[in-house]
């Protein structure tokens, strides 16, 4: 997302709120998928270990980080593809812009990579005369409609399909009131094949880069990636430094993992692995660290960069699932990305880790098992340090501290609450108190527990 | 240059040394001979492809003249099945030039029974967009090539080298469009595997 974000989380999902039985039908379609996870994880016998496993190795690779990126990146060389290394967004956008520029290559077709999405290459490239079209469907339909995607493996979950039909309708030519996902996706394959046979240069991503063999492997259902990458002359594919894995055998435990998590299918229709360039056409790969050697040094935090990307946490979410992804107002969104994105900027994102309930279902999801939502938990306590809280929390924090830290405060305030819920509930009871707007306020007790243990002693003597 | 940045930043930010966990108890506790192929057929089923226990390639032929017309451009990768045009003769040819192929047959001699993967390598692939720029994909493969899971199956590729390889599980497809599954998304529109027994 290019546009200056002003409204936090909790505005953006007010916004999503207001269509009540969209917000439920996005609910139920995610716990949906989420379910679809269960049936598939307890098929495994061996699913907790395997769990554990792929955690363990994650634990390993960032630990020898560097040293696997050097291994990676000789033996890739080895293989024939060409390394290149961005420290930041703006360096990974001019590198593909200008390997794009150096051979006059000014339309490229792109499957999903959620790091150009945290890079904005698209926007970049665009700037710069370059036309970019994504050929993932979900990712194409959200880029018809000038929207970011709203889930990293659902990019359109937010869509209903005669809004998509009515994109179609007018940037693809599909008939007017046409919503069959069938006629719809069919219509999207004519012309991206199109896109595929026209293209010269193809970007992808990168699910996962084996240091012991320079290969890389990229999983998809649609076939978008290799048909963009087999047919281009320069194939481009953007990867974090946390893509690394040490071994090819530990793709046996990785590829078990990903899609069982994420929709819960046994594997995606291609795991496709790249090792050397086709016969007279290149291999460029962009190792990206935009960040992630900052969190690598965060002790609490470092956990983040095991993700596998499989979306698991947001499907899971209860407040993903009820605020839509949009509201997260970063690439990635959901529990991951709010533990991500204030290692990005920490004054943009304060708000995303107070996006949550802290129930812990991401954790419990999660391939890898990070400690998502106590990482979403320290988050706060650091940002609340670091003076980025959101200035309303931060004076009901101080209020409450300072009636807290009093009794005689503490009892006034009590009484006070309990007269006004007894003979002016309007007073609370509106819109003026962001705690009425989804609850009703609780009947008041007569008296406090102070006041009732008192008289009793009394009674009894 | 970045390079030497970002090694230089990953490697003061790197913790002590964990150590990597031992495969050998997932490849053990999955490790099993019975029934992969008809667990096999079952999940592959389930995820879209059409499967077939055939005899023989002369069987392949039969059925595969009933299911396409003839006169439509069919490549074949597999060694005994000549009646169609070969892939190593084409070898050469533009990419772009299989725009219109209709059906590709290709041999396979790794199948995972978990998850109805097929491992292809650009050995047998010959080209590597031909699995996927065909309006229809068959594979060939043995019923004595099937592994349980895939801790088996990376055990079995080892060390190889390969250009380029990939698992393909099923027919392209998607479910962008409000979850619901659709068959034929930018690849092939289906998927026919032929088990010789």
């Amino acid at each position: 997302m290019s546009s200056a974000v002003t409204k936090d989380h909790a505005e953006l999902a007010e916004i999503f709120n207001r269509d009540e039985p969209r917000v439920d039908w996005h609910d139920e379609t995610l716990w949906w998928v989420r379910a679809k996870r269960d049936i598939a994880a307890q098929k495994l016998p061996e699913w907790e270990l395997l769990r554990e496993t792929a955690s363990q190795i994650k634990n390993n690779v960032l630990s020898n980080l560097s040293e696997y990126l050097t291994q990676f990146e000789a033996n890739a060389i080895k293989n024939g593809i060409i390394v290149h290394w961005a420290a930041d967004a703006a360096e990974h956008n001019q590198i593909i812009h200008k390997l794009l520029s150096d051979r006059g290559i000014d339309r490229m077709v792109k499957s999903k990579s959620m790091l150009t999405e945290e890079c904005h290459l698209n926007e970049y490239l665009i700037e710069r005369g370059v036309d970019v079209i994504d050929s993932d469907l979900g990712e194409r339909i959200v880029q018809l409609a000038g929207e970011p995607p709203s889930h990293i493996v659902l990019p359109c979950i937010h869509k209903k399909k005669e809004e998509i039909g009515d994109i179609f309708h007018e940037h693809l030519g599909s008939a007017k009131g046409e919503s069959d996902p069938k006629i719809l996706t069919e219509t999207a394959r004519q012309h991206l094949r199109e896109v595929f046979l026209t293209r010269r240069s193809a970007l992808t991503g990168v699910n996962f880069a084996v240091a012991e063999t320079g290969e890389f492997v990229i999983c998809t259902n649609e076939g978008n990636a290799d048909m963009g990458a087999h047919l281009a002359e320069i194939h481009i594919a953007s990867m974090g430094i946390e893509k690394i894995i040490p071994e090819r055998k530990h793709l046996g435990v990785f590829l078990r993992l990903l899609t069982r998590s994420a929709t819960g299918q046994p594997i995606t229709t291609y795991s496709s692995h790249f090792s050397k360039p086709q016969a007279g056409k290149e291999i460029h790969i962009v190792i990206v660290d935009n960040g992630r050697s900052i969190q690598l040094g965060r002790k609490d935090f470092r956990n983040s960069l095991k993700c596998i990307r499989c979306g698991a946490c947001m499907n899971t979410c209860p407040v993903y699932r009820k605020s839509g992804g949009h509201s997260y107002h970063t690439a990635v969104a959901g529990p991951i990305g709010s533990i991500l994105a204030p290692n990005l900027d920490m004054k943009k994102y304060a708000d995303l880790p107070f996006a949550s309930t802290l129930c812990g279902s991401c954790s419990n999801v999660c391939p890898v098992k990070i400690d998502i939502h106590d990482q979403l938990y320290k988050w706060r306590q650091v940002i609340v340090q670091e003076g980025y809280s959101p200035k309303a929390k931060t004076l009901a924090m101080k209020g409450m501290a300072f009636t807290l830290s009093s009794p005689g405060l503490y009892r006034a305030a009590g009484k006070m609450g309990r007269f006004t819920f007894k003979y002016a509930p309007f007073a609370v009871n509106n819109g003026m108190n962001p705690w009425y707007k989804h609850r009703e306020m609780p009947k008041a007790p007569e008296e406090s527990f102070g006041e009732w243990y008192k008289k009793r002693e009394g009674e009894k003597r | 240059m970045s390079r030497e940045k970002i090694l230089a930043a990953v490697k003061a930010n790197q913790f002590t040394s964990a150590e990597l966990p031992d495969l050998n108890v997932l490849a053990s506790l999955t490790a099993t001979d019975a029934n992969l192929v008809e667990k096999y057929t079952a999940i592959a089923s389930a995820g879209g492809s059409f499967v077939y226990e055939v005899a023989d390639l002369e069987a392949i032929k039969t059925i595969l003249q009933k299911e396409f017309k003839p006169g439509v451009q069919v490549i074949s990768g597999v060694a005994g099945l000549t009646d169609y045009t070969d892939a190593a003769s084409v070898v050469h040819e533009l990419s772009h030039s299989f725009a219109n192929v209709e059906l590709t047959i290709l041999q396979s001699n790794l199948g995972v029974a978990e998850n109805g993967a097929l491992w292809l390598t650009e050995e047998q692939m010959h080209i590597r967009v031909l699995p996927f720029i065909a309006q229809h994909l068959a594979i060939v493969i043995d019923k004595n090539n099937f592994v349980p899971t895939m801790a088996q199956a990376y055990e079995k590729i080892g060390d190889a080298r390969y250009g380029y390889g990939a698992f393909i599980s099923g027919p392209s497809k998607t479910a962008d469009i409000e979850q619901s599954l659709v068959i034929g998304a930018h690849g092939p529109r289906s998927l026919s595997v032929f088990i010789i027994t």
